[in-house]
């Protein structure tokens, strides 16, 4: 039932629309739908919102791959041995609840200006929950499956590339899910502070210019790309060996 | 001399949890260990079928695991061939209660399992196939675990530890869980199996009739801590048949009071 969706957008657009010429509020404080998108179409044409949307995934795909890297494997490390999780995991959960947000200072202090801070406090946000879900599938594995691998006499990269890996796979990308939309949010927050490009900064300058059709332009495209990062992560968790987790547990 | 030598086996857990005050059981052990099996000696022929049977929770399945090498004994000694067990290994494959197939792998690629380090891939190729006609999911080849029934999954995970063609084969309860049907047949399948394969093969079961079916001989345990109550060969010709054969029947209603049910119905 896709048109239900299109349905949905369509009446909060009719919604928009109406409000803007009821409530008397001017279109510098409230555009209508027109001119968000006349002005949208003009910074497609001017090439600024390519830039600034090239320079936000550019920074997303750094700090979250950074963060899968390094959160899968560690996260593998910590569900296998007992000592090592008993060790890593108060840091961990201390770490956790802290916002990325709550880093800036310190990143910007460390890193500078431009899209080292920004990578960092992605991967931060990313981090974390990549590391916690893995470790947690892991955990989840069967032990049977670990006596049936000593008895055929599994070797140790055998047991991570035939058991581990395969098995934590749904809900890995179960997890990648969720963490791609957490680094979405907080790149536009990043950009807002620390640099002179992407989406973040696109609004916080069209603030300041009093655009505030620019400022729905931004928020319109950032919908978007979370739209399709999300769908890109959904059609990942449909591919045969991450499926087999669906409808066997 | 025997395939397989248990000699005074005996097996204590650790309790770890404290007991709550005012509950006193008397099979419980002083301290807080659990005493499971308690010295046990048993003594099994190459080729045999054996079934092992015992109440629930007597230790059946530690002694089958012990005897796999995933567990080791606290008191005593398992010998497979002239070996003593020290681990797992594949020359014992253990078949589990509830499906060990990997879910990721296809029924293919688990029966193939045991022989991936063959270099000859079309003889792989060829051996796989066998042992999946032999258990009758030929065309399932390309099928996952979660898209196979029940009995299926029993027989894909049987071809699976056959293809290692290993000297021993260790079964937990294999038919539980499966319907009355499923169950019969998949215990003429295992039985056939045998007839052909002719590997020594140990089953636990909580089944009576299953075990005077299926087996050459059986070992009955009593409830925790586990001792033997009762090693017999059974000598009757198959197909067995509790209602022509009396020996047989007496044998049953016997088995049947020895584990404290008084009647057999």
């Amino acid at each position: 039932m896709w048109w239900l969706g299109v349905l949905s957008f369509t009446l909060i657009l009719i919604a928009w629309e109406v409000l803007a010429r009821c409530s008397g509020w001017s279109t510098q404080i409230f555009p209508d739908p027109l001119t968000v998108v006349l002005s949208l179409i003009e910074l497609i044409r001017n090439g600024t919102l390519i830039r600034h949307t090239v320079a936000s995934l550019f920074r997303v795909t750094a700090g979250y791959y950074l963060a899968v890297l390094l959160g899968v494997p560690l996260g593998i490390f910590l569900g296998r041995i007992w000592t090592a999780r008993s060790f890593f995991n108060p840091v961990i959960h201390f770490l956790r609840p802290i916002s990325p947000l709550a880093w800036i200072p310190l990143a910007m202090l460390w890193f500078g200006i431009g899209d080292p801070p920004a990578v960092f406090l992605i991967f931060l946000a990313s981090f974390f929950p990549m590391v916690v879900s893995t470790t947690i599938a892991v955990q989840n594995i069967p032990p049977t499956f670990f006596q049936v691998a000593a008895n055929f006499k599994f070797s140790r990269k055998e047991m991570i590339t035939r058991l581990i890996l395969p098995a934590i796979i749904p809900e890995v990308v179960t997890a990648l899910r969720l963490t791609i939309t957490i680094a979405w949010l907080v790149v536009v927050a990043a950009e807002m502070i620390a640099v002179q490009s992407g989406l973040g900064y696109l609004i916080l300058d069209s603030r300041n210019a009093l655009r505030m059709d620019y400022v729905m332009d931004g928020m319109i495209v950032i919908g978007l790309i979370g739209l399709v990062l999300d769908y890109l992560m959904k059609r990942l968790g449909k591919i045969e060996s991450a499926r087999w987790g669906s409808s066997a547990r | 001399m025997s395939h397989i030598r248990i000699e005074n086996l005996t097996k204590v857990y650790m309790g770890r949890r404290k007991k709550p005050r005012g509950l006193y059981d008397p099979t419980e052990h002083s301290g807080d260990n659990v005493l499971v099996l308690n010295n046990i000696s048993l003594a099994f022929e190459e080729g045999e079928m054996v079934c092992i049977l015992g109440p629930s929770g007597c230790g059946k399945s530690t002694l089958l695991r012990i005897i796999a090498g995933f567990e080791l004994p606290t008191y005593g000694t398992v010998m497979v061939g002239d070996q003593s067990v020290k681990g797992p290994s594949a020359q014992s494959i253990f078949v589990f209660q509830y499906s060990g197939l990997f879910p990721w792998m296809n029924v293919y690629q688990n029966v193939g399992l045991g022989l991936r380090h063959m270099s000859d891939q079309h003889a792989k190729n060829e051996q796989i196939h066998e042992y999946i006609e032999m258990v009758e999911l030929d065309g399932f080849e390309e099928y996952y675990p979660h898209q196979l029934s029940g009995g299926m999954q029993r027989r894909a995970e049987l071809a699976r530890a056959i293809a290692v063609n290993p000297d021993l084969l260790i079964m937990d309860e294999p038919f539980s869980g499966l319907d009355f049907l499923t169950h019969m047949k998949m215990r003429e399948e295992v039985v056939n199996m045998h007839e052909y394969i002719r590997k020594t093969t140990l089953v636990v079961t909580h089944d009576i009739d299953d075990a005077l079916i299926m087996g050459d001989r059986i070992v009955v345990l009593s409830g925790r801590p586990a001792v033997l109550k009762l090693v017999h060969k059974l000598d009757f010709p198959r197909p067995r048949d509790f209602e022509r054969d009396h020996d047989l029947s007496r044998l049953r209603s016997e088995i049947f009071l020895m584990l404290g049910v008084p009647y057999a119905v």
